[in-house]
């Protein structure tokens, strides 16, 4: 029973977030406003993935969930790093 | 007899419930994720189709939904918080907001997609087939099939916690059976975060 006592996440912390969310949106918005060619959409994957990281992290929990949660999510966006990969291995050099 | 009742009525396992909806939201990731390795490759081949087809999508209105949708996952969070804090009124109050600010986003959906449906852009359409060129064909087919798929999950998702707040209201979610109202914002937070990659691969690079 005391595994289920959970961690209560404060208000703060999740309005902290929500803060950061938002700057990383407008800040993604005006760097592609910029024209970097090739390197727009790797910033704005880049900004996305970090939002995707702190909303796996704190939204959902994971900083406060065991290990293994963490290990079988990590393990579930390598598989579809690899897939990306695997895929544009095959389309750059066919 | 009796007891047996009692014994699955007892039976609540908040952590169990917690792996069940993981594994959910892996085989929902993998489902967008293969959308996304379908847009990368057509990206890829068709670079310039894409370019031009992405500046029709109005990034103002995309923008305004990626917050509405950030704001939201804040709620819904929080919603869990203050149900462990026995806070019933508040749980019932963000989740509420929650509902709402899906609700909103789906309305802007609704307008967008008209805007361009009324200029002829939707899948099969004669406009699309006699003046785009095939890159930008297929960039509007998955921006349909993608953007669809994720209203779809909202609509869902709104029906869970609409669902959840009900049950918070008569009693049957309450801070020591938490799990659906979590397992809930879990659902949201996926939702939230397909929505973080199509914002940008759709609307702000071009």
């Amino acid at each position: 029973m005391e595994n289920e006592k959970h961690h209560i996440v404060p208000y703060r912390l999740y309005i902290f977030v929500l803060i950061a969310l938002l700057a990383l949106t407008f800040l993604s918005i005006a760097i592609t406003g910029i024209e970097l060619g090739s390197l727009t959409v790797a910033g704005a994957l880049a900004f996305a993935s970090v939002k995707t990281f702190l909303v796996l992290r704190y939204f959902m929990h994971l900083k406060y969930d065991k290990p293994y949660i963490v290990a079988m999510v990590i393990f579930v966006f390598a598989i579809f790093v690899v897939t990306i990969v695997v895929t544009f291995l095959d389309y750059l050099y066919r | 007899m009796e007891q047996a009742k009692h014994v699955v009525h007892d039976h609540y396992d908040a952590e169990a419930s917690k792996i069940g909806m993981w594994l959910f939201i892996f085989t929902e990731l993998l489902l967008f994720g293969v959308l996304f390795v379908i847009y990368a490759v057509y990206r890829y081949i068709n670079h310039e189709a894409f370019h031009l087809a992405a500046e029709e999508l109005d990034s103002f209105v995309g923008a305004v939904n990626t917050v509405i949708l950030l704001v939201s996952s804040m709620t819904i969070a929080m919603s869990t918080t203050s149900l462990q804090k026995k806070n019933k009124a508040l749980t019932l109050a963000l989740a509420g907001i929650t509902l709402i600010l899906g609700v909103v986003f789906l309305v802007n959906k609704y307008f967008e997609w008209g805007a361009k449906f009324d200029h002829g852009i939707f899948p099969g359409s004669e406009y699309l087939i006699e003046n785009l060129s095939q890159g930008e064909i297929l960039f509007f087919g998955l921006y349909f099939i993608m953007t669809g798929l994720h209203a779809l999950h909202i609509i869902i998702g709104l029906v869970l916690i609409a669902v959840v707040m009900r049950k918070v209201y008569t009693g049957k979610v309450h801070a020591e059976r938490a799990a659906l109202l979590e397992n809930s914002g879990l659902y949201w937070h996926l939702v939230d975060i397909i929505w973080i990659f199509l914002f940008p691969l759709f609307y702000l690079i071009h």
